[in-house]
């Protein structure tokens, strides 16, 4: 266009250099304002405890995995005396403790804790999108009696913040026996999410033809073979999209888990901020928790990332 | 392939009736149609002859067997969509073979069926591409590939042809036609376009609110339609009505319009003074300056080998299709004279056809 230095004719549609540019630094703004403190997390990680807290900030420092060390193992103070007394430091961990005038006691509860989130927040995720999606197919095909009011009912439980129901939840909870069960929180991340996903692949089954099915079953399947052979594998996006939001509710949720969990089922969001309080201010130990907490959900995201940008805009645009 | 019966077809969503008390027959191996506007019901039966939908009341007979409340994938049938339905994960062997993999045919037996089909059809080379990548006549060629490879007893087809443009449309009304003739399946269509009925069926139905309105050959429903729906639905443009009053008398072969005489064919019934209304085609009609029966031209559409002229009476305004070379113009005072032969009598409030020599001789059955 502009490049060859002749313009004929403008287009109205297509952006020009300079708008383009524009965008372009907006973008990157935008890009570094959200990713700095992420970074920061991951640097910080890397950091000694001195560095960590050190005034300005240091850019530049030697990285040490003292962080991760402290994340992973519990320690006890000694006496120099009775470290110099201990056979040779197994590892750099070993020695990186040692130098601190402590030792290594044993493993941190951060592999259970995050254990526990995998299991919550995936489980919660499946329960929700499967029954999500079985309910959005059965509002979308048949003829549901009071439909409107029954998806108006599933959408009103997100009226309000979910932990403003908090306290009856707690005592329900306790009055059953699932507090600080992983299958209590499971069940509980899947409720507050099925409505969401209720909603959401409403839409997306809304989307495709119900003639594919009728195919499908004139061809020779049952309802169901149809559902699980034709509708599906066209819902796939919704459903992809569907389930990082749920993931993503699950994974990150706090306030329940604070008031539910203490130590079976506790997930990583209430265990991250223990960790300060063992042995000071642990700052590099709080960020390696919080980098290694990001990977699951940016793997999964990534994954599913064509999915869920079609997702988001889907509908909007015929194909 | 097999004889379809509809007995008592009656459907109903709530307050609506879609379907009313409807009766008919499909011969074996015919190519049956079922022409109406939109709404008037005609899916929604083809939609309960292949088990897509219950009926409330009625039954459906496929092959002597009643499949009334049979599930879809136990009548042995395949159904031809009008967004053809292909399944876009799969590409054209793959959608063609899905009926007989559904069945738990063979690989080796669905592969032979398949390419037998796409050859049969013309589309073998395209067998390995994606559907998406298809234009609108070969995913239609696909879609019915996919309902005769399983050789069912019947074809269910609702409005095949309705996304394809004119010129593809008129390709595939031609294909449909010789396939039929080739395959001789018995053959359900349903179309709101009456060219394609005209072109394709043996038999049709003219539907109109639920109600079948007429049951016959594409002939017999052009030049003797049994109600002033029909008569006003087919044909483009459609059946002249003259609108006068006047009583009948069995035996007489005339009626009295304005002072004028028109012959028509002999009169069956006899009939009080009312509201009557003369149906006449705008090819039967001719310009004849004798006839009393007089009217003002209003315009003239060319078409190339004819014309349409729209002449003002006093029993409204009647379209007449001429030949291209005679001249008329705009205001000119001319007179109408009709092929008696080929009138058509109306009872203007019920819009039932009177009966008469020419009604009754399309009586059958």
């Amino acid at each position: 266009m502009s490049a060859t230095g002749i313009t004929t004719a403008h287009s109205v549609v297509a952006p020009t250099g300079r708008t383009r540019a524009i965008a372009g630094a907006i973008v990157i703004v935008y890009a570094l304002i959200t990713m700095i403190p992420l970074l920061w997390i991951v640097v910080t990680s890397f950091k000694t405890p001195d560095d960590s807290i050190a005034y300005p900030p240091k850019l530049l420092f030697t990285p040490s995995i003292e962080g991760y060390c402290n994340l992973f193992n519990t320690r006890t103070r000694q006496t120099p005396e009775y470290i110099a007394a201990l056979p040779p430091a197994t590892g750099q961990c070993d020695q990186l403790v040692r130098s601190r005038n402590m030792v290594i006691a044993g493993p941190s509860n951060v592999i259970p804790r995050f254990t526990n989130s995998i299991i919550i927040a995936f489980g919660s995720t499946f329960l929700a999108v499967a029954l999500g999606t079985l309910t959005a197919y059965g509002f979308s095909r048949f003829r549901v009696p009071f439909a409107n009011d029954l998806l108006f009912f599933i959408l009103s439980t997100r009226f309000m913040p979910p932990i403003a129901v908090a306290i009856p939840i707690y005592l329900m909870y306790r009055a059953i026996g699932l507090t600080d069960t992983k299958i209590g929180m499971i069940l509980l991340y899947t409720a507050v999410n099925v409505s969401l996903a209720v909603w959401l692949l409403k839409g997306f089954i809304d989307e495709i033809p119900r003639e594919y099915e009728e195919a499908a079953m004139i061809d020779g399947y049952s309802r169901l073979q149809a559902f699980r052979k034709v509708v599906l594998p066209q819902a796939a996006t919704g459903i992809a999209a569907t389930a990082i939001f749920c993931l993503i509710f699950a994974w990150n949720e706090y306030a329940f888990a604070v008031l539910l969990t203490s130590g079976e089922a506790q997930t990583m969001p209430p265990f991250i901020p223990f960790i300060i309080g063992e042995g000071g201010q642990d700052w590099p130990a709080v960020a390696a928790a919080t980098a290694l907490f990001l990977i699951p959900i940016l793997v999964f995201t990534i994954l599913l990332r064509k999915h869920l940008l079609r997702g988001i805009t889907f509908g909007a645009v015929r194909k | 392939m097999a004889e379809i019966r509809v007995e008592n077809l009656h459907k109903a969503f709530g307050e609506f009736v879609a379907v009313r008390d409807s009766t008919f027959t499909v011969a074996d191996g015919e190519f049956f149609v079922m022409l109406g506007p939109s709404g008037c019901g005609k899916t929604t039966t083809l939609r309960m002859v292949a088990g897509l939908e219950l009926p409330t009341s009625g039954r459906i007979l496929l092959g002597g067997g009643d499949v009334t409340f049979n599930r879809a994938a136990a009548r042995d049938i395949a159904f031809v969509f009008q967004l053809f339905a292909l399944y876009p994960h799969m590409n054209v062997r793959q959608n063609i073979g899905f009926p007989l993999k559904c069945a738990g045919m063979s690989r080796s037996e669905i592969r032979a069926r398949v390419e037998e089909t796409a050859r049969f059809l013309r589309i073998d080379h395209l067998l390995d591409q994606p559907v998406s990548r298809l234009a609108g006549g070969d995913r239609q060629r696909v879609a019915l590939g996919r309902a005769i490879v399983r050789r069912p007893m019947a074809f269910l087809m609702d409005e095949p042809l309705g996304t394809l443009d004119t010129e593809f449309r008129d390709l595939m009304v031609r294909e449909l036609r010789e396939l039929h003739l080739r395959i001789k399946a018995t053959t359900v269509y349903v179309t709101h376009d009456q060219l394609e009925a005209m072109a394709m069926a043996d038999k049709i139905a003219v539907m109109s609110r639920g109600i079948i309105e007429q049951f016959g050959t594409p002939q017999e429903i052009y030049d003797r339609p049994a109600s002033m729906f029909v008569a006003d639905f087919i044909g483009s443009p459609p059946m002249n009505f003259l609108a006068f009053r006047g009583g009948l008398r069995k035996g007489a072969a005339s009626v009295r319009v304005n002072g004028a005489d028109i012959a028509l064919p002999e009169i069956r019934e006899d009939r009080a003074d009312g509201e009557l209304a003369l149906g006449v085609r705008p090819e039967y009609i001719r310009f004849d300056d004798a006839s009393r029966l007089r009217g003002a031209v209003f315009g003239a559409e060319y078409l190339g080998t004819t014309q349409i002229v729209t002449v003002d009476t006093a029993h409204g305004q009647v379209k007449a299709r001429l030949p291209a070379d005679i001249a008329v113009n705009p205001g000119e005072n001319v007179g109408l004279a009709f092929r008696g032969e080929k009138l058509s009598l109306f009872d203007k409030s019920s819009g039932r056809a009177i009966h008469t020599a020419l009604i009754d001789g399309a009586r059958h059955g």
